[in-house]
């Protein structure tokens, strides 16, 4: 992969393999979890491109290749962290518990978040790129004046790490020591740049310079993801300060459905890693050392296509939103401003329950 | 391409077309499952947004006749209906696609077949943004009745102005044509579907001079091509540090700006192909000057002027008769002088995303070069399949002076210096 030194349990053929300093204390059954949910959210991706393109959403990023990465950190969470993701965490958001229609609401623009964050523990998605990295910093240093053990966990992309807003947040977690994991999906692409050209060192070396340690682990094994984030989150939140994963993988899609990655990036190399796909390996593994047999494989597939069908049905069942409710859940308390905006647009006879 | 036919049966999401929009080519998934009962469009069409594509019969039998005006768009789905699918949305009668529809009677209510679209009838809301819709709204106008003159008919606040100062209100005119090439020989040409059935355009001007050019190049100098694949990676390599340089920031370098030095180079070292066949004379004109042609897409046609003396240019020198040459084709202000006397020739189709082409030598040169596109490829180094930029320069040559090993040897030449650019260039 590279001769850079990455954390891997599990290669792409499926084979357990051991590290020095990580070791996946993991089952049976929750591998084979684990390779249900990284099915389901990959059949779910796939349905909710299919009605973008059917005019059903605005716009969808697909995560694609990125399952291992999110599945394996999303495990990694104990119920009092909280997550704050990008456009790109529906796999963190499955583990967090929250229903898939909800996620599509603000692709579907009938919602500007889709849900509520101290619900879910799960912040709303952040289309401005690396914006979430200071607001989670922020938070982190909340939960430790507050003296609260959890650990707070960011996800970004290697685009991302390009951002003033992540670098900021870097130098606040290492000078105060923030309970914070921050989680960089590297999946070799900023939409069209790749990330040889935004670093020239590898990503989780960043870390190095800010003050905290950084790891790059293989974020295609979802074994090796799930032992180095739950040891960073542990850390974390026993003060230890905060931790940079660069967790290596590849973007097998689009960056969202607006893009066309065969303009810029060759067949080869989406060629190479699907031979290090993340679902393929685990499944190998567990046929191989668990006898685990077909039939459960689809039933797990079955289970996805059912949920797949389901979101389909709640999102054309969507309603559209009061025009007015624009303006709630912007400020916590009444704002003039919003309150002027509110009335205007009532006075032009939008919304209010015209419809 | 289609990936279905009429007839076929299909299941949810099964892919049904590539569509290529501005930004990308993506593969339709089907919204329903069912049977296509019609396709509309071929390949190559552009299609516009609200147009029906495809139409679907879904559920039991009792289909509705394929071309029955709109129902109601409540009416449920899997009932034996026709499901007509668009690019974004279904043109309704209101104008602006209905993207969210509230809960009704019905679940998931199946968009209903938009009234025929003819070029008369708009399929979309007049676009305008919220402060001009206001203004409007203020001066007591209907927007649908401005016609917009902004950006892909944009209505702007000058063109409510306008209406508001005296002007008519003015109809909406048809759907501006469909993007695509609609230029042809210097003129505009009408939509297929607008546009009269036969169209006659006079030959003239531009048009005649590359024909009359065309044709006595064609039919008097007997033409041979040759061709060569270079890893142009160094190049690519250089113009991009090059660009980088504060210094080379008012400089625009392309990969022609290498290739036109690279083949000046070239005419140094083999003065054989900076030649003319004087059939008439009897003689073949061999000229240690470089007036090198570029080939120019204007507005007004092809167009072939020259840099006088382009082989005592340097890279800059070079970049910038290149860009003056450019803006002034492209402007109109092109001098007679600038067309005439061309000694070697250089057509760049790179940027139309092609490979490669065999053109026709302007009369009085004896080869003119084509540039392709350069593009990552896999190259063999060392035995090794690797990612290189690779492009293909092209010759055609007049073969009554010009033999394959002299044309062999410029091609090669421009193909080393491409290949390997900086010491060519320091050697200068």
């Amino acid at each position: 992969m590279s001769e850079i030194p990455l954390v891997q349990l599990l290669t792409p053929e499926g084979e357990r393999v051991t590290h020095p300093e990580y070791e996946s204390t993991l089952g049976k059954d929750e591998i084979f979890g684990m390779h249900r949910d990284m099915t389901i959210i990959r059949r779910l991706c796939n349905e909710a491109t299919s009605l973008q393109r059917q005019g059903q959403l605005a716009l969808w990023a697909p995560l694609q290749g990125q399952e291992a990465a999110q599945i394996g950190a999303g495990r990694a969470l104990q119920p009092m962290d909280f997550t704050f993701p990008s456009y790109r965490e529906h796999g963190i958001a499955w583990c967090r518990g929250i229903p898939p229609e909800k996620w599509l609401r603000l692709f579907r623009a009938v919602d500007h978040g889709g849900w509520d964050p101290q619900q879910y523990r799960h912040s709303v998605p952040t289309i401005v790129i690396g914006n979430q990295a200071l607001n989670a910093v922020g938070y982190a240093m909340g939960v430790q004046r507050d003296g609260a053990e959890e650990a707070t966990m960011v996800f970004f992309g290697d685009g991302a790490t390009s951002e003033g807003d992540v670098n900021e947040a870097f130098v606040w977690a290492g000078s105060f020591d923030a309970p914070i994991v921050f989680f960089v999906q590297n999946n070799q692409w900023a939409i069209s740049e790749p990330t040889v050209r935004q670093s020239k060192i590898p990503l989780y070396r960043r870390a190095e310079g800010f003050g905290f340690p950084g790891i790059r682990v293989d974020g295609n094994d979802v074994l090796a993801v799930h032992e180095v984030t739950k040891r960073a989150l542990a850390h974390a939140r026993e003060g230890g300060g905060p931790t940079l994963i660069e967790a290596f993988t590849y973007r097998m899609g689009a960056h969202t459905t607006s893009d066309d990655p065969t303009r810029y990036r060759i067949d080869a190399d989406v060629e190479v890693w699907k031979h290090r796909d993340p679902l393929e390996r685990v499944k190998a593994y567990l046929v191989r050392q668990h006898q685990v047999p077909a039939s459960e494989f689809d039933a797990t597939s079955a289970e996805a296509d059912a949920l797949a069908a389901k979101l389909r049905e709640d999102v054309l069942a969507m309603d559209s939103p009061d025009p007015l409710s624009i303006f709630e859940y912007a400020y916590a308390d009444v704002h003039p401003l919003i309150e002027e905006g509110k009335r205007d647009m009532i006075e032009l006879g939008v919304g209010g329950g015209a419809h | 391409m289609w990936k279905v036919a009429v007839g076929d049966t299909i299941a949810l999401n099964q892919p049904l077309i590539d569509i290529e929009t501005a930004k990308a080519t993506v593969e339709l998934p089907s919204p329903y499952a069912g049977v296509v009962t019609k396709l509309h469009g071929e390949v190559g069409d552009v299609v516009p947004v609200g147009a029906p594509l495809i139409e679907i019969e879904v559920g039991g039998g009792d289909a509705a006749p394929l071309a029955t005006p709109a129902e109601p768009a409540t009416t449920p789905q899997g009932e034996g209906r026709t499901a007509v699918l668009v690019g974004y949305g279904v043109a309704t009668n209101e104008g602006a696609p209905t993207r969210h529809r509230r809960r009704g009677g019905a679940v998931a209510p199946a968009p209903a077949p938009p009234a025929p679209i003819t070029s008369t009838a708009p399929a979309l809301a007049p676009r305008s943004t919220p402060p001009v819709r206001l203004y409007a709204k203020q001066h007591g106008i209907d927007i649908e009745s401005i016609q917009g003159t902004g950006r892909d008919g944009l209505i702007t606040r000058s063109d409510v102005e306008r209406v508001v100062s005296g002007g008519t209100p003015r109809a909406r005119s048809a759907p501006a044509a469909p993007t695509g090439v609609t230029r042809f020989v210097g003129h505009e040409l009408a939509p297929w579907e607008s546009g009269p059935k036969e169209e006659r355009i006079p030959v003239r001007g531009v048009l005649r001079s590359m024909a009359d050019a065309m044709v006595q190049s064609a039919f008097s100098a007997p033409h041979a091509a040759a061709w060569v694949r270079v890893d142009a990676s160094k190049s690519v390599e250089l113009l991009s540090a090059l660009k980088s340089r504060p210094s080379m920031a008012n400089v625009r370098l392309s990969p022609l700006t290498l290739v036109a030095l690279a083949l000046c180079d070239a005419a140094r070292h083999f003065p054989g192909i900076n030649s003319r066949f004087d059939d008439a004379a009897g003689e073949v004109i061999v000229r240690r000057s470089v007036a090198l042609g570029i080939a120019a897409d204007t507005p007004r046609g092809l167009i072939v002027p020259n840099i006088k003396d382009a082989d005592t240019l340097d890279l800059v020198g070079m970049a910038d008769a290149l860009t003056t040459l450019v803006e002034k084709a492209r402007a109109g202000t092109t001098t007679p002088n600038e067309m005439i006397g061309t000694t070697l020739t250089i057509t760049n189709v790179g940027p139309f995303g092609i490979d490669g082409a065999m053109p026709i030598l302007p009369p009085g040169t004896s080869a003119i070069v084509a540039v392709g596109q350069i593009a990552k490829a896999p190259w063999v180094v060392d035995d090794e399949v690797v990612v290189r930029h690779v492009v293909e320069i092209a010759m055609s040559f007049d073969h009554r002076c010009i033999d394959g090993a002299l044309a062999s040897s410029v091609l090669a030449h421009v193909g080393r210096f491409l290949n390997d650019p900086a010491p060519a260039l320091l050697a200068r």
